[in-house]
C-alpha cells in the first residue's frame, strides 16, 4: 500500500510540476484524438498561435483515437478542457443537447465564418447556433487502379450501368471489380452512402439517415436493388467482412482489385503500397438516377468548447485561429485533406486534393458520412446491416425488418 | 479457541477480546475494498439495469437516467443479437471443455522422466502465460484471408481458401479454437501436477490386476484426478464465459454480429463507439451474471461440502 | 506411475517418443514461432508475399520502429506501474483476510470466507457500468490508481482463496504455542504466520503479476490515453494503426508477452505451484 501511495504522489507531483513551468501565462487545454502525422499538423498550428499570442500556452493533450470517442463522455463533465476536438452532424447532436457543448455562435457572427465556411456551417448548426469550428474535411469517390483498367480494356465509367458493364471484364480477368475491407463495418457505410445518394438524391437520403422514413420503403429497396447488381454476381472482393480497409487497399495497389469506394485519406496508403499518380486515378461515383443534383460525402472535423471551459475567452481566440483562411491552408496541405475555408488554397500539384476540392465546391450538397448523420445506434446497426448484405444478399428482407425495428425505437 | 492465555489475573480489555476482534480488525481492509468495487456495483447494476441511461451526467453532475422498469429486459427478449451470443455463449461453454481433455490428453503424453521433459512441460505451458491480446492477435494472423497460414492451407488442399473470420458461420468456432490454446495449456499443468500426485502403489496393484491403456486411466486415475478436473472445469467455465478479449480482438463482433458474446455485446452496448446504452448493458450483464450464478453456486457448493468434511 | 515410464518399454517405442517429442511441441507453438519470425521479417518480405518462408534478413529494426515510432516505451512503464502496486495490494490484503480466515473460527468465517470466493468468480462485465461511473466521479479515469483500486479489490477474491487455505495447512500447535506464551495475535501475525508465509506470497505475487500485465479488459475500460494505457489495451490500439504491418504487430505482440513469460521461467516453481492449489489433495 505504501508504494501505491508514492507511486500516486509522483504522478501528481510530475503534473504540479509540468503545470508552474509557464505558471506566468494563461493555459489553454486542449483534448484531441490524433494519429501521428495529423498531430505533428496540429502542433505546428499551435506553435503558429502561441507565436502569435505569446501570453497564451495551448496544452495538447493527445489521447488514442478509439479511446477517445468513450473519453469525451467523461472529461466533458469531470475534467473539461479549453477545446475538445469532435465531429460535425448528428455525432454532436448528444452533446449539445445535454448542454455540454459551448454556444459558439458570436465567434461565427464575429470572423464572418458564416461566409467564409458556407459548406460546413449546416453541419455545425443545431437550433439555429453553431457549436463548434470545423477545420477539415475530405472527399469520398473511386479510387481505381489505372494499369488494370487498361488490361481488361475498360473506360472510366460515368454511369452506374457503365460501372456494371466494366465490372463483367473485371471479372472475366479474375480482377474484383470493387474492393472493400468491412471488418470495422465504416467502409461498407461508404458505399450504401453513394449508393443512396445517387439513387435516390441528397434530400431522400438525410431524411433515411433522420429516421424520418422507413427502412423497408420502397424507395430503400431500389437502394439495395441497384447494390445488388454488384454483388450478386459476386464483384466484390470475397471475405471483406474479415479484411480491414488497409488489406483491402493493397489488392488495389497489387492490381487483384479495379476499383475502391474511399475517402482521400486513402491515397497515402495507396501510394505507400507503389502507387504514383501515374497509376492511381480517382473519379466521382458514377450516376445511377438520371438528372438528380450529385452530392458527396465529406466527413467534418470539428474543434468545440466544452460548457465546463475554464478560459473560454482564449478559446474562442483559438477557434477563430483555426477558421482563419491561412491557418487552415498549412494545416490542411500538412494534413493532405480539404480546407472548409473557401479562401484557403490548396496544393495544386497534388491531383487528388485538386479534384476533391473540386468536387465538393461544386456539389450540389455534402453528406457528412452515414455514421456521423445517423445517431450512433442506428448506424452500428446500419452498418451491420450493410456488411451483411454484401455477404449474405438474400438475407434483405430480414436486414431490412430488422433496421426498421431499429429506427422505431432509436428515433422515438 | 479451546486454549486462552494463562496470564488471567493482569489481562486488560484488549486482551481478553483481542482474538474475536483480531480477525476482524485484519478483515476490514479487504471486505472495504471488496464492498465497494464488487458487492456494491452488483447490486448497481441489477439497479441501473432498470434505467434508460446513455453514461452522461449534465454540468452539474446529475445523472440523466431514466426510469423503464423492466423495459431493458423486455427489449432483450426481441434482439437478434442478444440471441446471437446468447447462442455463441452456449457454443464456447460447451467446447472449451473440450480443453479439460485435451489437457488431460497433453499431461498424459508428457508425464515421463526423459531428458528435457521439465523443459518440454514449460514450453507447452507457455500459450498460457501470455496475454489473450496477444493470442488474438497471433491468431487472426494465422486465420487471415488471402495470406493467412490456414487459408493458405486449405486453398492448397481444397482449391479454395477458407477464410474462417469472415464466414459468419465460422467465425465462433475459428475463435473458440484460438481460446483453446491457451486453455488447454491450462488444463495440461493441472493434470500434470495430479498425476504427480497419483499413488504409485494403487497403479501397481491395478497393473497386477491386468489393467492398463484406456481401462486403468477411467477406474484408477481419473478417480485420483478428481480434484484436479474439478478445478479444470471451473477455470473453464469461468474462462467460456468471459470471453471478451479474444472476440474483441479478432472480429469486434463481426462479421455483422456473428460472433457476438454476451460479455462483448455488453461493452458494445454500454461503451463503444456506437451505443451508450448503460441500462441495456447492464441488463446482458445481469443475464450474464446469473447464468454464471447457476455455476457459481454449484461451485460453491461442492467447496462448502468439502469443507465441512475437512473439519 | 502413470502411463507406464518409456523407460520400461521397447527401445522403438522409446526413440519413437524422443523424436515425437519435439515434432509435437513445435507443432503446438506454431501459430507462435510464425508470429516469432514475422517480427524479424522486414517489410519488403510481406510485400513480396513470403509471408511463412525464411526471412530473407533478420530485421531487428523492426523492434527500434516499435520502439521509435509507438509509445510502446511508455505503455510497457505503463504496465509495470499497475501490475507492481496491484501485487503489493493484492499479497498485503490477502494476507490479512488469509490471516484472519484461516486461524480463527468465528461464526461468519465461512460466509467471508466464500463471499470472496463467489466474488472471484462473478464476469467482470456486471461490474463493468458502476466501477466505470464510480471511477468517473473520483476524477480517476486514466490513472495507475483508478486501475490499481479496481485490481486490489478484485483480485482480493482469489489471494484470499489461496492464502486462507495455505494458511489453514500450517502447522497449528505453533500459534497455539505461542498464545500459551502469551504472544499477541498481532505477534503472532507478523512474527510466525508471515514467515511461514513467504512461499505462498511468492507464489501469489507470480501469478497476479502475470494475470494484471495479461488484463486487456479493465485497461479498455478504465484508460483511454497513451500516457496511462497498459500494454494489452496499447497493443490493441496500435494494431488499429499498424493493418497490414503483420511485422510491428508481431514484434509488439512478442514484447508485450515478454516480461510476463520472463517471470514464468524465473518463477517457475512458485508459478505452478500457485495455479494447481488445490488441484491435488
Amino acid at each position: 500500500m505504501v508504494h501505491m501511495k508514492a507511486g500516486t504522489l509522483a504522478v501528481v507531483a510530475s503534473l504540479l510540476a509540468s503545470g508552474s513551468a509557464f505558471a506566468e501565462q494563461r493555459v489553454l487545454t486542449y483534448y484531441a484524438d490524433y494519429d501521428p502525422n495529423p498531430l505533428a499538423a496540429m502542433e505546428a498550428l499551435i506553435a503558429d498561435f502561441e507565436a502569435a499570442n505569446p501570453d497564451i500556452d495551448v496544452q495538447l493533450n493527445n489521447f488514442d483515437h478509439e479511446g477517445y470517442k468513450t473519453a469525451i463522455r467523461n472529461f466533458l463533465t469531470t475534467d473539461a478542457p479549453d477545446l475538445a476536438n469532435w465531429y460535425a452532424g448528428n455525432r454532436m447532436a448528444p452533446f449539445v443537447e445535454a448542454g455540454q457543448f459551448m454556444d459558439v455562435s458570436d465567434v461565427w457572427e464575429a470572423n464572418g465564418l458564416g461566409e467564409s465556411l458556407a459548406s460546413a456551417k449546416a453541419s455545425m448548426t443545431i437550433d439555429g447556433k453553431q457549436w463548434g469550428v470545423p477545420y477539415t474535411y475530405y472527399q469520398w469517390g473511386i479510387y481505381f487502379n489505372k494499369d488494370v483498367y487498361a488490361q481488361v480494356g475498360a473506360e472510366v465509367p460515368t454511369t452506374w450501368d457503365q460501372f456494371i458493364a466494366n465490372c463483367e471484364k473485371f471479372k472475366a480477368a479474375g480482377i474484383d471489380c470493387l474492393t472493400t475491407g468491412t471488418s470495422a463495418l465504416w467502409p461498407g457505410a461508404g458505399i450504401f452512402d453513394y449508393m443512396s445518394l445517387r439513387t435516390n438524391g441528397y434530400e431522400f437520403h438525410m431524411d433515411l439517415t433522420a429516421g424520418k422514413i422507413a427502412w423497408t420503403d420502397q424507395k430503400v429497396r431500389d437502394v439495395f436493388a441497384q447494390w445488388a447488381k454488384l454483388v450478386e454476381p459476386g464483384y466484390i472482393t470475397a471475405n471483406h467482412a474479415a479484411i480491414d480497409w488497409q488489406d483491402a487497399a493493397a489488392l488495389l495497389v497489387q492490381g487483384k482489385a479495379a476499383n475502391y469506394v474511399m475517402g482521400n485519406f486513402a491515397v497515402a496508403t495507396f501510394k505507400e503500397g507503389g502507387m504514383t499518380n501515374d497509376n492511381l486515378g480517382f473519379m466521382p461515383f458514377p450516376e445511377i438516377t438520371p438528372g438528380i443534383p450529385r452530392a458527396e460525402d465529406a466527413p467534418t472535423d470539428t474543434i468545440h468548447i466544452p460548457s465546463g471551459a475554464q478560459n473560454v475567452e482564449d478559446a474562442k481566440l483559438f477557434l477563430a485561429y483555426v477558421a482563419s483562411a491561412d491557418a487552415q491552408t498549412k494545416l490542411n496541405a500538412a494534413l493532405g485533406q480539404l480546407p472548409t475555408n473557401k479562401d484557403s488554397t490548396v496544393a495544386a500539384d497534388d491531383p487528388f486534393i485538386s479534384a476533391g476540392f473540386e468536387l465538393l465546391s461544386t456539389s450540389y450538397a455534402l453528406a457528412q458520412f452515414f455514421d456521423r448523420d445517423a445517431p450512433a445506434e442506428m448506424a452500428k446497426i446500419g452498418m451491420e446491416g450493410f456488411q451483411q448484405f454484401m455477404v449474405q444478399p438474400g438475407e434483405l428482407e430480414n436486414i431490412l425488418t430488422r433496421l426498421e425495428e431499429a429506427r422505431q425505437r432509436i428515433y422515438q | 479457541m479451546a486454549v486462552t492465555s494463562s496470564h488471567g489475573s493482569t489481562r486488560t480489555w484488549w486482551q481478553q477480546n483481542q482474538q474475536t476482534l483480531t480477525p476482524w480488525l485484519f478483515l476490514i481492509p479487504g471486505m472495504f475494498m471488496f464492498a465497494v468495487y464488487v458487492v456494491w456495483p452488483i447490486l448497481s447494476s441489477f439497479w441501473i439495469s432498470f434505467y434508460d441511461w446513455n453514461g452522461l451526467r449534465a454540468p452539474d453532475g446529475s445523472s440523466t437516467a431514466e426510469w423503464v422498469g423492466l423495459g431493458n429486459y423486455a427489449e432483450l427478449i426481441g434482439d437478434d443479437a442478444f440471441e446471437t451470443s446468447l447462442k455463441n455463449n452456449i457454443l464456447w461453454l460447451v467446447l472449451y471443455m473440450l480443453a479439460v481433455p485435451f489437457g488431460l490428453f497433453i499431461a498424459i503424453f508428457l508425464n515421463q522422466t526423459v531428458w528435457g521433459i521439465r523443459m518440454y512441460k514449460s514450453l507447452f505451458f507457455f500459450p498460457f502465460v501470455i496475454s489473450q491480446v496477444v493470442v488474438g492477435l497471433i491468431f487472426s494472423w494465422f486465420y487471415a484471408p488471402n495470406f493467412g497460414l490456414l487459408y493458405l492451407l486449405t486453398e492448397w488442399l481444397t482449391g479454395t481458401g477458407t477464410a474462417i473470420l469472415a464466414d459468419p458461420n465460422k467465425v465462433t468456432y475459428g475463435i473458440i479454437a484460438a481460446g483453446l490454446w491457451p486453455q488447454t495449456a491450462y488444463c495440461m499443468i493441472l493434470y500434470l501436477t495430479g498425476l504427480n500426485n497419483v499413488s504409485p502403489d494403487q497403479v501397481e496393484a491395478a497393473r497386477l490386476d491386468g489393467a492398463k491403456g484406456f481401462k486403468m486411466l477411467w477406474y484408477v486415475i481419473l478417480p485420483q484426478l478428481r480434484p484436479a478436473t474439478f478445478i479444470a472445469v471451473v477455470v473453464t467455465v469461468i474462462g467460456a464465459l468471459r470471453s471478451f478479449d479474444l472476440v474483441s480482438i479478432m472480429t469486434t463482433g463481426g462479421p455483422f454480429g456473428s460472433s457476438r458474446v454476451l460479455s462483448f455485446y455488453m461493452y458494445e452496448q454500454a461503451l463503444s463507439e456506437y451505443g451508450f446504452r448503460m441500462g441495456y448493458g447492464a441488463a446482458i450483464a445481469v443475464v450474464l451474471f446469473l447464468i454464471m450464478m447457476v455455476f457459481i453456486s454449484g461451485f460453491i457448493w461442492k467447496m462448502v461440502r468439502d469443507e465441512k468434511e475437512g473439519y | 506411475m502413470f502411463p507406464r515410464p518409456i523407460a520400461q518399454v521397447s527401445p522403438l517405442a522409446r526413440i519413437s517418443y524422443q523424436v515425437a517429442l519435439p515434432l509435437v511441441l513445435i507443432l503446438w507453438l506454431l501459430p507462435l514461432i510464425g508470429v516469432a519470425f514475422t517480427s524479424v521479417r522486414p517489410a519488403s518480405d510481406l510485400a513480396q508475399g513470403n509471408y511463412f518462408g525464411w526471412p530473407s534478413s533478420f530485421a531487428w529494426q523492426n523492434y527500434v520502429e516499435v520502439f521509435q515510432n509507438t509509445p510502446m516505451w511508455q505503455y510497457i512503464k505503463n504496465s509495470f506501474y499497475v501490475t507492481i502496486p496491484t501485487v503489493i495490494g493484492a499479497v498485503a490484503i490477502s494476507c490479512m483476510t488469509g490471516f484472519a480466515l484461516g486461524i480463527y473460527k468465528f461464526r461468519s468465517n465461512l460466509l467471508v470466507f466464500f463471499l470472496f470466493v463467489a466474488g472471484n468468480f462473478v464476469p467482470f462485465q456486471i461490474l463493468m457500468v458502476p466501477v466505470r461511473d464510480m471511477t468517473s466521479q473520483l476524477n480517476l479515469i486514466n490513472t495507475y490508481t483508478g486501475l490499481v483500486l479496481f485490481h486490489v479489490a478484485f483480485q482480493s477474491g482469489f489471494c484470499t482463496l489461496f492464502m486462507r487455505n495455505f494458511i489453514r495447512a500450517l502447522p497449528r500447535e505453533l500459534i497455539e504455542a505461542a498464545r500459551v506464551e502469551g504472544v499477541s495475535e498481532f505477534q503472532i501475525f507478523f512474527h510466525i504466520v508471515l514467515p511461514l508465509m513467504r512461499p505462498a506470497i511468492a507464489a501469489l505475487s507470480v501469478l497476479i503479476f502475470t494475470f494484471i500485465w495479461n488484463d486487456f479488459f479493465w485497461a479498455t475500460v478504465l484508460t483511454t490515453k497513451a500516457e496511462v494505457q497498459p500494454i494489452t489495451a496499447g497493443l490493441s490500439s496500435l494494431n488499429g494503426q499498424w493493418v497490414a504491418a503483420w511485422h510491428l504487430v508481431s514484434a509488439g505482440s512478442i514484447l508485450a508477452a515478454l516480461p510476463p513469460v520472463a517471470m514464468f521461467f524465473l518463477m517457475q516453481k512458485h508459478f505452478i505451484a500457485g495455479l494447481t492449489l488445490g488441484a491435488v489433495k
